[in-house]
């Protein structure tokens, strides 16, 4: 093993948490300045939130301080001393650790697993017995839990994130980066774990740095906060002297924000008719099953529920993935079978969560991939030879209207960041007719002007007579959206209210299983 | 964990960079095998220097030896089309060479009745059966990857060794020709149904269908809408099954056409070389068309360059054990070592020190 770096002093780093500060940062991608002289101080024992904009350069920051890239120019300080980080094993031997916005998780391996293969000097033979009660005494310590012997791939998003924040403490992190660490989890999900987080703060075991997009986690759980913008750091306070609408205002700078659009129209025919649909989970064991659901045009339903509660499965039968056990899917009174000359024909997209997993192709080109829904069409007909010049114009015109920050269009898709693979995939889908939009999650790591502007064109779409069917694990977006809300738990919808009448006291009840 | 190294994107100058990138890795790692082959031959004694001045002029130093050079370059076009194409949707089939043995030898089946027909009628259906019995062979691969969940990698090498197996099992029986003393074989193809030279050549006409396959091929992945597909379905199945494309078609589409490449590659072996089906058609064509397809990048016009190269090492073999008493696998011992090259170097993609995004 190599011994930690210091670069400076032989003395090892005081013991508990660390203090980690950033002068001024620089990291160019080619002729593109993602970060520009960003300087910001972590001070020992503190929870430090970071906000910014889609693209605004929060995980190339972080990605910096935890050596995955190289800055350009600039330095970082931990523990008052200056640290060469040449790549992650020296930043994890100094003790900081790294939460990232997806899972990095091994689906196959339990929990037990996953944890001890995480460490650096995991034994080549392990000793089962000797680890597990290591585990379990390490388990009994912490302040929330995850089942040892559960294989990742059967855990719930909610349960990942848990267990990722977990590694880290079970791999000693004294400083933490958390980067949107609850976009996966239910609000009240996200306060157990972040008021734990806060706590090992508060003990002085840990300092943490969080990117969020979530000014009220900001408010309860964060010390300081910083804010960039393109790149520069705009703005820095104690989160007591910040409202959040001067966060806002440091985030967007002189941009204007998207107002809510009012709903109007009436509701229409029936568009998409589930009666009956049955088909496995994704662990096989159990079955998710819908009796039956409706969604008109002109009708936003939304489904809400804490994620793995079959969500996930719904989605991937409506696309036609997974095979449905009997039962019958209907769009516009016929039969439907998600092939792509029917979702053509009755003008049916999709929003999976997690576009760069579920609807990108991540080594392609932005170009292609915002080509993928009109690659074959030539109007209304269909089209054999490919036009790159085409598929280029209309790109360029959705990056324009949709506001995707791109440096370089025919650059892989992976390289946008998070929430600008969500735009881009979101002006693929929502231009055009659409007749039927299947929505899971659309605001996932998205920033707040962002997000109105998401909803807003959701909202527009659904005034313009598309059905919407849209399953959210953020029950405030399912409230704000929805003409009626349905509630899936266990695999099955176990409630339905209108949302005028809906009561967060109620849904909650039905959504954590207690179904009356 | 490791260091992901920023992939320079933005500006001229880095898209320009990153259009070199998959140029150049293949190229140094090409040369990073030669250079521990050549580290190999230094520990048998030998000169790497005679080694490579001897493949240069058995491969490119006169029209004698670019003819032999080009004659195995037919096969290895159409053998490396076999590798290509799946490898655009994610597919690794390396049972190349099944196809060519079973293509050659309904060439040669096909060709016994058809004695006293026209070449002009025969010579086509002759090649559709062999494009026909490639193309189930290797289609089955894709079948059982899709229909089954069967790793395609395994199924068409153990389809080869069967392919080869059945082979062997016809020309020593039912379809052997009694004429065959040595050499058990198909009767000999009558004399309009061989395929003959280019003109002014000394090389078949399996050489120009090899180089439109591979153009046609080219065409088809990058310029029409069925390559896009292909394209998002390798890139990634999740995404190609939302947008509702036929990831299954495409699966058995592209498998059958490269087994239809492999399978022409047979038929040529047969009509324009061997005049008969026999055991020399697994000469190892379908294995080299792996190495070319992987150097080439799955890319059908750069599958040209690559494959008149490695066959020119294969046209300098002979040379070489005659002036260097080196064994026939030395060969064998060069592709390998060049394979594991070329398939580290994967890893190098964005990690280069003139590719990172340094300021
Ligand atoms: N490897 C890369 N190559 C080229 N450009 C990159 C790379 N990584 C990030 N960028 C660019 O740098 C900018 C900042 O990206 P970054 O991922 O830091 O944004 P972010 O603030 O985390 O945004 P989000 O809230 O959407 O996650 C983006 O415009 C992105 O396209
Ligand atoms: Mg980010």
């Amino acid at each position: 093993m190599r011994p930690p770096v210091t670069a400076i002093g032989a003395d090892p780093l005081p013991p508990g948490a660390l203090e980690v500060e950033t002068v001024g940062m620089t990291m160019r991608f080619g002729s593109f300045t993602a970060l520009e002289d960003v300087s910001i101080r972590v001070a020992p024992g503190t929870f430090h939130a970071l906000l910014g904009e889609n693209g605004a350069g929060k995980s190339t920051l972080v990605k910096c301080i935890m050596g995955f890239y190289h800055a350009t120019a600039g330095q970082l300080m931990v523990g008052r001393r200056e640290a060469e980080i040449a790549d992650p094993r020296d930043a994890r031997a100094l003790g900081m650790g790294m939460v990232y916005q997806h899972f990095t998780l091994v689906p196959s391996l339990t929990v037990a697993e996953n944890l001890v293969i995480s460490r650096a000097d995991a034994p080549v033979v392990i000793d089962w017995a000797k680890e597990r009660a290591g585990l379990e005494a390490f388990m009994a310590a912490m302040p929330f839990r995850v089942p040892l012997d559960q294989p990742v791939a059967r855990l719930a998003a909610g349960e990942k994130q848990k267990l990722e924040i977990l590694k880290q403490l079970y791999l000693g992190s004294r400083f933490l980066i958390l980067d949107e660490p609850t976009s996966v989890l239910t609000p009240d999900e996200a306060d157990e774990v972040l008021g734990h987080v806060r706590g090992l703060c508060e003990a002085g075991e840990i300092s943490v740095l969080m990117i969020t997009h979530k000014f009220r986690e900001v408010t309860a759980f964060a010390d300081e906060v910083s804010v960039l913008r393109r790149g520069r750091l705009v703005g820095q306070g104690h989160v007591a002297d910040l409202s959040h609408a001067q966060m806002a205002a440091m985030m967007i700078g002189a941009e204007k924000e998207q107002r809510p659009v009012a709903r109007s129209g009436l509701r229409g025919a029936p568009m998409l008719e589930l009666r009956g649909v049955k088909a496995a989970d994704r662990s096989g064991l159990k079955e998710i099953a819908v009796e039956s659901l409706t969604v008109h045009a002109g009708e936003i339903v939304g489904i809400a529920g804490i994620s793995g509660n079959g969500q996930m499965e719904l989605m991937e039968v409506l696309t036609g993935q997974r095979a449905a056990r009997g039962g019958e899917i209907r769009v516009q009174g016929v039969p439907y079978g998600a092939t792509r000359a029917e979702a053509q024909s009755h003008a049916v997209r999709y929003l999976p969560e997690e576009p760069l997993r579920n609807a990108c192709a991540p080594r392609m080109s932005v170009i292609e991939n915002i080509a993928f829904r009109s690659f074959d069409r030539n109007g209304a007909g269909r089209r054999f030879w490919l036009s790159a010049n085409e598929m280029r114009a209309a790109a360029r015109d959705l990056i324009g209207a949709f506001k995707v920050k791109v440096a370089d269009p025919d650059g892989p898709i992976a390289a946008l960041s998070g929430g600008n693979v969500q735009r881009a995939v979101l002006a693929r889908e929502l231009t055009g007719e659409v007749k039927l939009l299947v929505i899971s999650n659309p605001c996932f790591g998205l920033d707040f002007a962002a997000v109105s502007e998401i909803r807003a064109r959701i909202v527009a779409a659904r005034n313009a007579g598309a059905a919407v069917l849209l399953m959210s694990e953020d029950l405030d977006e399912v409230l704000e959206l929805s003409d009626r809300v349905l509630v899936m738990s266990e695999g099955r919808i176990t409630y339905e209210v209108p949302a005028a009448e809906a009561k967060i006291a109620e849904i909650g009840h039905y959504m954590g299983g207690h179904a009356a | 964990m490791a260091v992901v190294e920023a992939q320079g994107t933005g500006g001229g100058a880095m898209a320009a960079l990153r259009r070199a990138e998959p140029v150049v890795i293949p190229v140094l790692a090409l040369l990073a095998g030669l250079a521990v082959f050549a580290l190999f031959l230094l520990t048998q004694g030998k000169s790497p220097i005679a080694f490579f001045g001897y493949v240069w002029q058995g491969a490119f130093g006169s029209a004698f030896s670019w003819m032999n050079t080009l004659s195995r370059a037919a096969p290895l076009l159409l053998a490396a089309l076999c590798v290509a194409l799946p490898a655009r949707l994610g597919l690794v089939v390396i049972g190349g060479e099944g196809a060519i043995v079973l293509g050659g030898l309904a060439a040669g089946a096909v060709a016994l009745p058809l004695a006293g027909v026209p070449a002009a009628v025969g010579l086509p259906l002759m090649a559709l059966a062999a494009m026909l019995v490639g193309a189930v062979w290797i289609g089955m691969a894709g079948a059982l990857r899709h229909y089954r969940g069967v790793n395609e990698t395994i199924s068409s090498l153990l389809l080869a060794y069967i392919a080869i197996a059945l082979m062997n099992h016809l020309v020593e029986g039912p379809l052997r020709d009694p004429e065959s003393l040595n050499k058990p074989s198909t009767a000999p193809l009558a004399e309009g149904l061989r395929v003959g030279m280019l003109p002014g050549m000394d090389v078949h006409w399996g050489l120009v269908f090899g180089i439109i396959a591979c153009v046609v091929a080219w065409v088809l992945v990058e310029r029409t809408s069925w390559g896009f597909a292909a394209r998002i379905a390798g890139g990634n199945v999740r995404a190609a099954e939302v947008q509702g494309l036929p990831v299954g078609r495409l699966i058995l589409g592209f498998t059958a056409l490269g087994g239809a490449c492999a399978g022409l590659a047979g038929f040529f072996e047969v009509a324009a070389v061997h005049g008969s089906a026999n055991a020399s058609l697994a000469a190892g064509y379908g294995y080299t068309g792996i190495l070319i397809a992987f150097l080439a990048r799955h890319n059908g016009l750069a599958i040209l360059p690559v494959a008149v190269l490695l066959a020119g090492f294969d046209a300098s073999s002979g040379l070489i054990q005659r002036r260097m008493d080196l064994p026939d696998a030395t060969m064998q011992v060069l592709q390998g070592i060049v394979f594991m090259a070329i398939l580290m170097s994967d890893a190098a993609y964005g990690r280069l020190p003139f590719f990172k995004a340094k300021g």
